[in-house]
């Protein structure tokens, strides 16, 4: 799925953009995106999201750089005639217009005639089932009403691209959940393509194609949910996306990808190295806390193990948090399923623990 | 010793020798350098020699507080100085103490002073104080030697003098002045203008200037417009002209000829809580030897034939004053006294005439 | 449905609408007693003046007053009787009173509105009216002919009555004729109504440029960061900050013939020196200056409409395709209505009742309706001023009114 630089549908070549002229806040930004994908932009606030999403949008111009649609530059090409579908986190529905009004507008503009803007309207207004609202104000709606209208009217005029900048923001998390699958659903069923801005990793990882972390104007790591959870390429991605145990030491032995990792304490650990160049170096060791055993027989033989003391155990209903002190630090946390035959643990107990190697990643240090 | 010595010495001891025994008289004017000149001409010799304090209070037109007070039956003015045409209203509506002219002091010559002041200018109610002008004035600088305008009617004479004229937004004096020019003698003016011919007539003659008009209502308007070019003449009160001639120097001059003079004085309202002090005080103002003082402080005229040979120079300079004043015979030679009887009667029709003449462009 | 919440009832069986009130009651006092002393304020110093102004515009009882015997004959003899001998008889009786009470000039006065001319025939008779003798229509008409006018009659019949639409009648041009029918006056007599038209006519030109010269700045002030909007605001009320009298002598120096504008045109050779423009002392003067000083009330609502309007409004237009042109017109412009309607309400209504700027600047042409209303007061002829400030409260009124109908009162945002 991952699109070469030439068929891309969209893309960011070396892309810099600063509001003041004194900082940037997007920092060399190169990203390809191919026809149908789903590519969500996730990071922390401040981290250039919006901005990038503005500049494909056209409303706001990259300060160096190129920005490619469908193989052509649009770096000149007013935001009108780019022909971007766009869902606003306020929705941004036209106040003083009706629903269908709301609808009709981008085909009004396009010189459509009524009888075809109105079967579009009633298609797309039937797409996110609010076939009753034509004649409702936005104002008379409840919040995930009109996200829903906004989503309709982004695509009711069959744009290929469709920007969303945390158009869930706003929800709860029973309606957020909803519109996710919703929204998916449609990416799906349309074949269009989205980019999509969240600073929820849940809904990042659930919805996406590829998820591009963002931060400090740059982008982390670009890849699939399920490698950017399990292979963080760094420290950052790591801690940003899901929970994360950070153990720092220094690097023992280095033989390929596979570390050991001498804990402060002096205790060693097995890691894979991701991020370290040479033993010395110092390193952030992460793995996340469903992947700590410390029932002896499911640690991999002959993989280092290292003390713990249970300090809080917390019933979750489905799983177990245990938190545990080690090599120094209380906020190392284990997860494990709530089974029947579960090992119960109890605070004050100590336990030897130990992992899969490939499970934790010697990272950068930051 | 000079007069203001005296003046001042009298003020002193007449201060020591009668300590307030009569009440203080409120006395309610225009104010600026004309409540000066009264103060100065009248207040403080009054003072000094009666011994009752005076309270000067100013007004942009005493008739209306004063009819206030009235109406509101809490008359706190004892002496009111208005225009003749104030007066007359508000003495037929029984608003103002009517006076006794044979009370009022005899002539420095010993004129009775009903046939002392001017003809026509004592009234029921009103005793005058001084005579104002509105008359045509030009800036000599901008007219070649003997080629500057000379009579009413190259007022309004737009060929001979081309440019803009400063006009009076007000029927009163216009209409009369137009007529003037017209050929009307001054003294057939209010026969003319009190039949529809003539009234059309007026309005014809104004007609003709009327694209060359500059309207102006505040009395400050005139000198400044001569001043700023914008007019070739304007109508102006005298005594504005005369300011701005002698206190900066400009090089203005009055026309005296067709302008309308009117009178101003002193009344008392009905009601008034020191009405007796308040005729000492108009007898004594209204004598002639101050009126001439005070015509020499502000380039009004004495209402008073005897007091005009006793006008000297412009006070504090050697400028004679009575050149400069509507009264000077030499400068009634063409002038219309204003009729407030006929504006009582006919301002508000006439009134609205002159500003639907206005509007019709 | 609300039979329904009628029948409800509380736990303990009070119906439901009267324990809500009850429980209501006591916040609603609270409320009362605190906008009470505003409720006063306004009371006093607006709708109590408001109703004596409109009471004044219709009664009016300075002849009416002094004339006993004269209402009592025209009491007993119908419209359009000839006067008779009685009739001037209780004139003359009435006259008597007059000159005993001083009331002529005053009861004059009031016949002279109507019918000009008239006051010193009141004067003049009341002087000598104890000495007048039977014969009294005789003796009347000695004084002055026009005693047996059907016009002063009429005048006198309807003044001797203190309720009147007189006022009114002179307010729209209009005057009664011998037999008592309105018509138009004179065509040189026309001011008030043409006036009334020419003052909100200009009142509209006058809006209308605000309007045009306001936009932009608005938005520019709406949209530039605080600290640069800030400084242009302070550019924008400055006018409201100079007194009244240093503007205009500014709009003089400017503007006069012999101006700095005019100046500067001949210099830069695109007008010949007796080629000036004039600029003031006319319409054009007054327009520009009375622009100048009502700006702010324009700039002032669409700025705070315009600084709420969000980006993404727009953003969202364009992005669904619509040019800069469209997303204005069809996105932009009728979110900030609530200001313009304002803005505009506000500058027209100022502008109609404006009266010193025409005065000082505006030469012929700068009378507004409001300077008739002024003069009348100078004259202390209050009812007439009192009748010509209610059509100006009621054309005011019928635009408040239209304004509802069109765009309704509820989208006005003034701040
Ligand atoms: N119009 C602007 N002018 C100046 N600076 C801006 C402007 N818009 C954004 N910035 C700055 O650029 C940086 C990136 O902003 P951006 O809105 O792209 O962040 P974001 O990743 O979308 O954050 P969030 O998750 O809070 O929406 C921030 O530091 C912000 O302060
Ligand atoms: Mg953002």
């Amino acid at each position: 799925m991952v699109a070469s630089r030439d068929d891309a549908f969209v893309s960011f070549e070396h892309v810099q953009k600063s509001y003041d002229g004194e900082t940037l806040v997007v920092k060399d930004l190169n990203l390809q995106l191919a026809k149908g994908e789903f590519l969500t932009m996730l990071g922390p606030s401040g981290s250039g999201k919006t901005t990038c999403l503005m500049m494909l949008a056209g409303f706001e111009t990259a300060t160096h750089g190129e920005i490619r649609l469908d193989g052509k530059p649009i770096n000149q090409v007013p935001p009108h005639k780019r022909g971007i579908g766009m869902v606003f986190q306020n929705y941004a529905l036209f106040p003083h217009m009706t629903v269908g009004e709301n609808l009709s507008f981008p085909l009004e503009v396009r010189g459509m005639g009524k009888s075809e803007r109105e079967e579009k309207i009633k298609r797309a207004l039937d797409m996110v089932q609010m076939g009753a609202f034509a004649n409702r104000r936005p104002a008379q709606m409840s919040g995930g009403q009109q996200q829903r209208i906004a989503l309709a009217r982004a695509l009711v005029f069959d744009p290929k691209l469709v920007l969303m900048d945390e158009p869930l923001g706003a929800l709860d998390k029973q309606l957020r959940e909803h519109m996710q699958f919703e929204i998916k659903h449609l990416h799906e069923s349309l074949g269009i393509t989205v980019v999509y801005v969240t600073h929820d990793q849940g809904e990042a990882l659930t919805m996406s194609d590829r998820v591009a972390v963002f931060n400090d104007g740059r982008i982390q790591q670009l890849a699939p949910p399920a490698e950017l959870y399990e292979r963080p390429d760094n420290s950052f991605v790591a801690g940003f996306i899901g929970e994360n145990n950070k153990l720092p030491g220094v690097i023992e032995e280095l033989n390929g990808d596979r570390a050991v990792v001498r804990l402060e304490n002096g205790e060693l650990i097995d890691a894979t190295a991701v991020n370290v160049q040479a033993k010395g170096d110092k390193t952030l060791v992460s793995i996340r806390p469903e992947r700590v055993e410390f029932k002896p027989e499911l640690i991999p033989a002959g993989a280092h193990t290292i003390d713990a003391e249970v300090l809080e155990v917390i019933y979750m209903g489905d799983i177990l948090r245990t938190r545990m002190r080690v090599a120094g630090h209380d906020e190392f946390v284990v997860k494990c399923r709530n089974t029947i035959d579960q090992m119960p643990l109890t605070p004050g107990q100590r336990i030897r623990i130990g992992w899969n190697p490939l499970d934790a990643r010697a990272l950068d240090m930051i | 010793m000079n007069k203001k010595t005296l003046l001042a010495l009298t003020t002193a001891f007449g201060g020591l020798a009668l300590p307030a025994l009569a009440e203080d008289i409120t006395i309610m004017s225009w104010g600026g350098s004309y409540a000066a000149a009264e103060t100065e001409s009248y207040y403080k010799p009054f003072t000094a020699e009666t011994g009752i304090g005076v309270v000067s209070v100013d007004a942009d037109n005493p008739a209306t507080p004063v009819k206030a007070q009235v109406d509101a039956g809490n008359v706190t003015t004892d002496v009111a100085l208005f225009l003749i045409s104030d007066a007359m209203r508000l003495c037929d509506e029984g608003q103002l103490m009517p006076i006794d002219a044979s009370l009022l002091p005899d002539g420095a010559d010993g004129t009775p002073a009903e046939e002392d002041f001017l003809e026509g200018t004592l009234s029921e109610c009103m005793v005058p104080n001084d005579i104002y002008a509105t008359a045509v004035a030009y800036d000599a600088s901008k007219f070649a030697e003997g080629a500057a305008p000379s009579s009413i009617a190259d007022f309004f004479d737009t060929e001979k003098f081309p440019g803009k004229r400063g006009v009076l937004k007000s029927p009163k004096v216009v209409l009369e002045m137009a007529l003037m020019a017209d050929g009307v003698p001054a003294d057939e003016v209010y026969d003319v203008l009190d039949t529809d011919e003539g009234v059309d007539r007026a309005f014809a003659k104004l007609d003709t200037i009327k694209g060359d008009a500059i309207y102006w209502e505040a009395g400050a308007q005139p000198p400044q417009l001569l001043a700023d070019g914008e007019v070739v003449m304007t109508m102006s009160y005298n005594g504005r002209i005369f300011n701005a001639a002698v206190n900066e120097g400009k090089p203005f001059e009055v026309l005296w000829d067709g302008q309308v003079y009117e009178w101003e004085g002193y009344v008392i309202p009905e009601g008034a809580p020191n009405a007796e002090a308040a005729m000492e005080y108009i007898k004594y103002a209204t004598s002639s030897e101050q009126s001439a003082s005070f015509s020499e402080r502000i380039s009004y005229g004495t209402p008073r034939k005897s007091a005009a040979p006793l006008v000297g120079n412009v006070f504090g300079t050697d400028i004679p004053m009575a050149p400069n004043l509507p009264t000077y015979p030499e400068n009634m030679t063409n002038a219309l006294a204003s009729s407030a009887e006929f504006w009582v009667d006919r301002e508000t029709e006439l009134g609205e005439r002159f500003n639907a003449w206005l509007l019709a462009n | 449905m609300s039979d329904v919440a009628s029948q409800l009832t509380t736990a303990d069986g009070r119906p439901l609408k009267a324990a809500l009130a009850s429980a209501q009651a006591r916040a609603k006092r609270r409320a009362f007693f605190l906008v009470l002393p505003l409720l006063l304020f306004i009371l006093i110093s607006f709708a109590v003046p408001i109703g004596q102004m409109l009471q004044r515009s219709v009664y009016n009882d300075q002849f009416s007053k002094s004339v006993p015997a004269l209402s009592q004959w025209f009491a007993e003899n119908p419209k359009g009787t000839a006067p008779d001998e009685a009739a001037f008889a209780a004139l003359a009786s009435d006259l008597v009173l007059m000159k005993e009470t001083r009331a002529a000039g005053d009861a004059g006065t009031r016949i002279n509105y109507v019918v000009s001319g008239t006051r010193s025939m009141f004067t003049k008779a009341a002087r000598g009216a104890d000495k007048l003798e039977p014969p009294f229509m005789e003796a009347m008409l000695e004084l002055d002919e026009d005693w047996d006018n059907p016009l002063v009659w009429n005048a006198m019949r309807s003044a001797a009555s203190p309720w009147t639409f007189d006022f009114y009648t002179i307010a729209f041009d209009l005057e009664r004729d011998a037999d008592g029918k309105l018509t138009k006056v004179d065509e040189t007599q026309r001011i008030y109504f043409r006036l009334f038209i020419k003052t909100f006519l200009i009142a509209g030109v006058i809006t209308a440029i605000c309007l045009v010269l306001a936009f932009p700045i608005a938005h520019l002030l709406a949209t530039l960061p605080m600290a640069k909007a800030n400084l242009l605001m302070i550019l924008v009320l400055l006018p409201f900050w100079t007194s009244l009298l240093v503007r205009t002598t500014s709009w003089i120096v400017l503007l006069q013939g012999q101006g700095v504008v005019n100046d500067i045109l001949v210099a830069l050779g695109i007008i010949g020196d007796d080629g000036r423009l004039q600029m003031i002392y006319n319409q054009t003067g007054t327009i520009i200056a009375m622009v100048h000083i009502l700006l702010p009330f324009m700039v002032l609502p669409l700025y705070s409409v315009m600084r709420v309007i969000p980006v993404s409004y727009t953003r969202a237009a364009r992005s669904l395709g619509a040019t800069s042109w469209t997303t204005f017109r069809r996105i932009y412009l009728p979110q900030t209505i609530p200001g313009i309607g304002a803005g505009v309400l506000l500058v027209f209504i100022l502008a109609v009742g404006y009266y010193i700027t025409p005065a000082l600047v505006g030469g012929a042409d700068g009378q507004l309706f409001s300077n008739m209303v002024q003069f009348h007061m100078t004259k202390a002829n209050w009812s007439m001023a009192a009748a010509l400030a209610t059509m100006l409260l009621v054309g005011v009124l019928v635009l408040y009114w239209l304004y509802d109908r069109l765009i309704g009162i509820d989208k006005l945002k003034l701040g």
